[in-house]
């Protein structure tokens, strides 16, 4: 089948404003990613279309963009499931300053990561010949929010994060409960203290498009939630 | 441009990570990478990582080392072997108090499960008796690459490691036996910088892109062991390469070992479990060549499936496990086989075909990480390697499911360690403002190229050809096919020209530099198949089926040649404890 795209380009060399461009593709079937319709068009339609990608399946996070409206991983999007009778529209994820075409600047998403503290932190020494003892029940609770692939899908569909550029966002929200909810750590207070602040979790309104948005279908909300109860009972 | 720093890491999976972390902070150190750290293709490994924790029975590194040495069909060195299985134990608690997360058993200790290849003496007093399956693979349910990537990465950031992410390198600085940097860009905006370190480690990953059907990403384009190639150092053992016999089919999507660890079975189209024909003592859980090799016969005897597209499959059966298991144990992959087979695994079995997955071979080290120089083991002075790019050489003729983990943390370490020796005593050596003027003049060349070659019409027919002439099973005919090809190949490749004439992150230009990485390692590989003469692991000559031990219990050496056809040369295996018996399992 053949499929229509309008794809947003931007050449910052040579464009003073990103733009659609239109794609006619040929010969493409619906068990096609839509990451391999993009590398078809790069092969052999314009070799100058850029988007990031690496794994193509899903794992390594880099092909987060915008596809009808809504942000996705361009590998883990199959034809089949986008409606292919329509002009299919993609865009780079939003918010985030554009580099070129659909490549954005992601330097911030990955600093806010780093601020919430995103490593176990002790006070105690472990054990010295073998693994601190965790049960399987506490361990597999923190297996949700450790499959967060960083992928910037969330953050980026957030009305919050559009309004506010400080704002933290939902993946460092979500990788600071990885940490303060593992029994091993001990850093779970200043966390909170670093998520309890004005550009911190309190401007999360429980909007869901985080939830929507992740590709690993994390409920990135609840996980939210469960941070800010946790930051209601503290004490004073 | 100069910048320095003691140390120069190229690469940000797990090796280089792990690396990055050992270097103490009175170095300066700076991890290179073509993508963001937790992009990189440890984090597609799923089943697990192992050390003879004796979590869950009684196990012994002893019984890991001799597994190792046994699936690497006597082709592994057994000093790095012993090395690696040894330190095992201690990397995988380390990796737990760095945070890593892992599945726990009923104790709470660190869950493990079966894997392929992995087994230890039914009578504990026979120890060269009777093998059965052992539970060795420490694992984070099917993601356990992932959050050991995450660890390591997010280690590094606790450490304030400096990370050049989406920097491109091209060129490596040795003169006299010494190493004094590398050169790349920055694919942001093209522009070129010399790196200038006492110390470099490779850690660049594998070569699996040189396939039509792998389970590598776009970015396992061999990009270190090009390097070192072009610089005149060798690689070794670069006609191993291990075919996973279980990639999603058409696509080549991992589905993890672990989901036959768990108890999943190989079928055939009559419904057979073929691998008691083949394997009758641990059937589905013998290591990866044998079961590829065991589907790729299946399928040539017409006891494959046929599916839409003309090309054939087997089924891998899930659907007794039940859903609970399934989903605890296994919910990444099945995952995969919904989303892009839309198969359901719990009620289906998933079709899957063998898919280029991991490189035995590559640039050679010594269990200190330290670059050979050539087959008599001299070394180059400030070069490392570690991980999928080096070959120290662990897996030998094929790798154990769950060793790469681990070899990247062991010798990921290692090389750390060593380096941070060597600066001890290490100053400076000049290097000449002009490094870059090659990498300057290739990046001009191909934004200004003209010619009528388009990068991807190359790369797509070298990995067809690899996959039909220099795959699972090879024979002097198909490679002296493939030779002839990449000759061809080779010589079209400098008529390239690309699109994209932007300095602003150039990914065309990344791919037609990525592209000539490929043919290097492709030409590693072939011409090192051709020049085998036996069958040995991953290995597998359809003209000489059996190992020969007389003549080839060695190490190949190629190194490149202007001809097109490296000069080969050879290194004797180190065996220690364990003479050369026949595989069988």
């Amino acid at each position: 089948m053949d499929i229509q795209l309008k794809i947003l380009r931007f050449n910052p060399e040579r464009d003073k404003q990103p733009y659609f461009q239109d794609f006619n593709v040929k010969n493409v079937s619906d068990d096609w990613r839509l990451l391999d319709v993009l590398h078809e068009i790069k092969g052999n339609y314009d070799g100058s279309l850029t988007f990031r990608r690496s794994c193509a399946h899903g794992i390594c996070g880099s092909d987060g963009m915008k596809v009808n409206g809504k942000n996705k991983l361009a590998c883990a999007l199959l034809l089949k499931d986008i409606n292919t009778k329509k002009t299919i529209v993609i865009e780079p994820l939003p918010s985030l300053p554009i580099i070129k075409d659909l490549v954005v600047d992601m330097s911030s998403f990955f600093s806010k990561y780093e601020v919430v503290k995103p490593y176990l932190i002790t006070n105690s020494p472990p054990p010295p010949n073998h693994e601190r003892i965790q049960s399987n029940e506490d361990a597999e609770k923190l297996f949700e929010s450790a499959k967060c692939i960083l992928c910037a899908c969330c953050t980026t569909s957030c009305p919050s994060t559009w309004t506010n550029d400080n704002y933290i966002g939902p993946a460092a929200m979500l990788r600071a409960y990885r940490y303060i909810n593992d029994t091993r750590d001990e850093g779970g207070d200043e966390r909170l203290d670093i998520l309890d602040t004005p550009d911190g979790i309190w401007r999360c309104h429980t909007i869901f498009n985080c939830i929507e948005a992740c590709p690993k279908e994390i409920n990135i909300t609840w996980h939210i939630s469960q941070l800010k109860k946790k930051l209601s009972s503290r004490e004073m | 441009m100069i910048k320095t720093y003691d140390v120069v890491i190229i690469g940000a999976g797990g090796a280089g990570l792990r690396a990055a972390v050992e270097i103490p902070k009175e170095y300066s150190c700076a991890v290179i990478s073509k993508v963001y750290p937790p992009r990189s293709h440890t984090g597609t490994a799923q089943g697990g990582v192992c050390a003879a924790l004796s979590n869950m029975e009684e196990d012994s590194w002893e019984n890991h080392a001799f597994d190792t040495v046994k699936g690497s069909d006597y082709l592994g060195d057994q000093d790095s072997i012993e090395v690696m299985c040894r330190d095992a134990i201690r990397a995988i608690i380390e990796l737990e108090h760095m945070g890593m997360p892992f599945s726990r058993n009923d104790q709470g200790l660190i869950a493990q499960r079966f894997f392929g290849g992995h087994t230890k003496p039914e009578d504990k007093n026979d120890p060269y008796g009777k093998r059965v399956p052992v539970k060795r693979s420490c694992y984070s349910a099917d993601r356990t690459g992932h959050v050991m990537l995450q660890t390591l990465f997010e280690n590094s950031i606790k450490n304030q490691v400096t990370f050049y992410s989406e920097y491109f390198v091209t060129d490596l600085i040795v003169e006299d036996g010494v190493c004094k940097g590398v050169v790349a860009f920055d694919i942001a905006n093209s522009e070129v910088q010399i790196f200038q370190a006492k110390a470099v480690l490779f850690a660049t990953g594998g070569y699996g892109r040189v396939f039509r059907i792998t389970s590598n990403a776009h970015a396992g384009t061999g990009d270190g062991s090009s390097l070192v190639y072009n610089a005149g150092l060798p690689l070794e053992d670069m006609e191993f390469f291990q075919f996973h016999p279980t990639g999603l089919w058409k696509l080549g999507i991992l589905v993890s070992e672990a989901a036959r660890g768990e108890g999943g079975i190989l079928k055939n189209k009559d419904g057979e479990r073929f691998m008691a024909r083949y394997a009758p003592s641990v059937m589905d859980l013998a290591p990866r060549d044998m079961v590829s090799r065991a589907i790729v016969t299946e399928i040539r005897e017409g006891r494959g499936i046929r599916g839409s597209d003309g090309t054939d499959y087997v089924l891998l059966d899930l659907t007794h496990l039940g859903k609970e298991v399934i989903d605890e144990k296994l919910p990444e992959i099945t995952g995969f086989a919904r989303t892009y087979l839309g198969v359901e695994p719990t009620t289906e079995p998933i079709p899957i075909q063998p898919t280029a997955h991991y490189a035995m071979g590559g640039i050679p080290t010594n269990t200190n990480c330290e670059v050979l120089l050539n087959e008599k083991g001299e070394t180059v002075k400030g070069l490392y390697a570690a991980g999928e790019c080096a070959c120290v050489s662990v897996h030998g003729a094929n790798r154990l499911g769950t060793n790469s983990l681990l070899d990247l943390v062991v010798f990921g370490r290692r090389g750390g360690k060593a380096i941070s020796e060597y600066l001890k005593n290490t100053a400076f050596s000049d290097v000449s403002e002009k490094a870059d003027v090659k990498t300057k003049e290739l990046i001009e060349s191909l934004l200004s190229s003209n010619g009528n070659e388009k990068v991807v019409n190359i790369r797509t027919e070298l990995q067809n050809s690899m996959m039909e002439d220099c795959g699972v099973f090879r024979s002097e005919e198909g490679l002296k096919k493939m030779i002839v090809k990449l000759e061809e190949l080779k010589e079209r490749y400098k008529h390239i020209s690309i699109m994209d004439k932007s300095r602003i992150f150039n990914t065309e230009l990344v791919e037609a530099i990525e592209l000539n990485n490929l043919l290097n390692n492709a030409e590693a590989t072939v011409y090192g198949a051709y020049n085998r003469t036996e069958s040995r692991g991953a290995h597998s000559r359809e003209d000489f089926p059996k190992r020969d031990d007389q003549d080839w219990m060695k190490h190949s050496f190629a190194f490149k040649k202007d001809s097109g056809s490296p000069e080969i040369k050879y290194k004797p295996v180190v065996v220690t404890r364990y003479q050369p018996m026949e595989r069988k399992y």
